[in-house]
């Protein structure tokens, strides 16, 4: 796709986790593009694909070459990459 | 002769051949996910033959895709088909699977890109819901009309030999 943001985050509508990915996202004032996907744990073969994992948030970080899974550790990139103590 | 009475839809201001499409972004629902998707942006990658349908559910939709998965006039050949209703993601979502069809639907329910195109359809019997009568346009790589067909009537389905014409003289 033209022009597409160069963070894809895959997450599901109302996931709490996914949600703490948000406002970091946010927070940085970083553009990405969401990509939503099945509730059904076993059906998410596009993020499994991507991940390795079928569990969501994921984001897909073309500025890097990041991919990961799991809030905790996505926001923790997210600081060290985008956040204060990045490139002191 | 039909033996059941039709209801006739007023004339409607629809993009006419020649001229451009107007373009939109809505979440494009395929087998597997949904992300926002601009017209512009399929089009970009070749002709597309964009099928607005009544929501999905009941006999049309249905009659329309199962119509359009058998006719599979994208296969072999530089032509995207896609879809349009008013169904929130999770019908189409559904929608898709029931069908078994690869065709991604795009997500309307506020009608606004309807409205857009000049095709929109109070339902009766339905307060509050409007949707896009039912519609198919064949664009080229600049958007450019290349053929039209709008519903002229209640219910109505796509001139199928028509639009496969339309798709051979591209």
């Amino acid at each position: 796709m033209a022009d597409q943001p160069p963070i894809t985050f895959y997450r599901l509508q109302g996931c709490p986790y996914c949600e703490r990915v948000t406002r970091k996202l946010g927070e940085y004032d970083l553009e990405y593009h969401s990509r939503f996907v099945e509730a059904m744990h076993s059906e998410r073969d596009a993020v499994k694909r991507v991940s390795g994992v079928r569990t969501v948030p994921v984001i897909v970080d073309e500025n890097t070459g990041v991919t990961m899974a799991e809030s905790a550790n996505i926001a923790e990139y997210l600081d060290r990459t985008y956040g204060e103590e990045a490139g002191a | 002769m039909v033996d059941f009475e039709v209801s006739e839809l007023p004339p409607s201001e629809h993009p006419e051949e020649g001229e451009t499409a107007p373009d939109f972004t809505r979440p494009l629902v395929n087998r597997e996910f949904w992300e926002d998707v601009s017209l512009s942006e399929l089009t970009a990658e070749g002709p597309v033959l964009l099928v607005f349908t009544p929501m999905d559910g009941d006999f049309p939709a249905t009659y329309v895709w199962n119509e359009l998965r058998d006719r599979a006039w994208d296969e072999g050949r530089d032509l995207q088909v896609v879809g349009l209703s008013i169904s929130t993601p999770y019908e189409h979502r559904g929608f898709i699977h029931e069908r078994e069809m690869e065709y991604a639907l795009f997500s309307d329910p506020a009608n606004d890109v309807g409205r857009e195109y000049g095709i929109d359809h109070e339902l009766d019997g339905m307060t509050g819901i409007s949707e896009p009568r039912p519609a198919v346009f064949l664009l080229d790589a600049d958007r450019t009309v290349r053929y039209a067909w709008v519903a002229e009537e209640w219910p109505d389905f796509p001139e199928y030999d028509e639009i496969e014409d339309a798709i051979e003289s591209l």
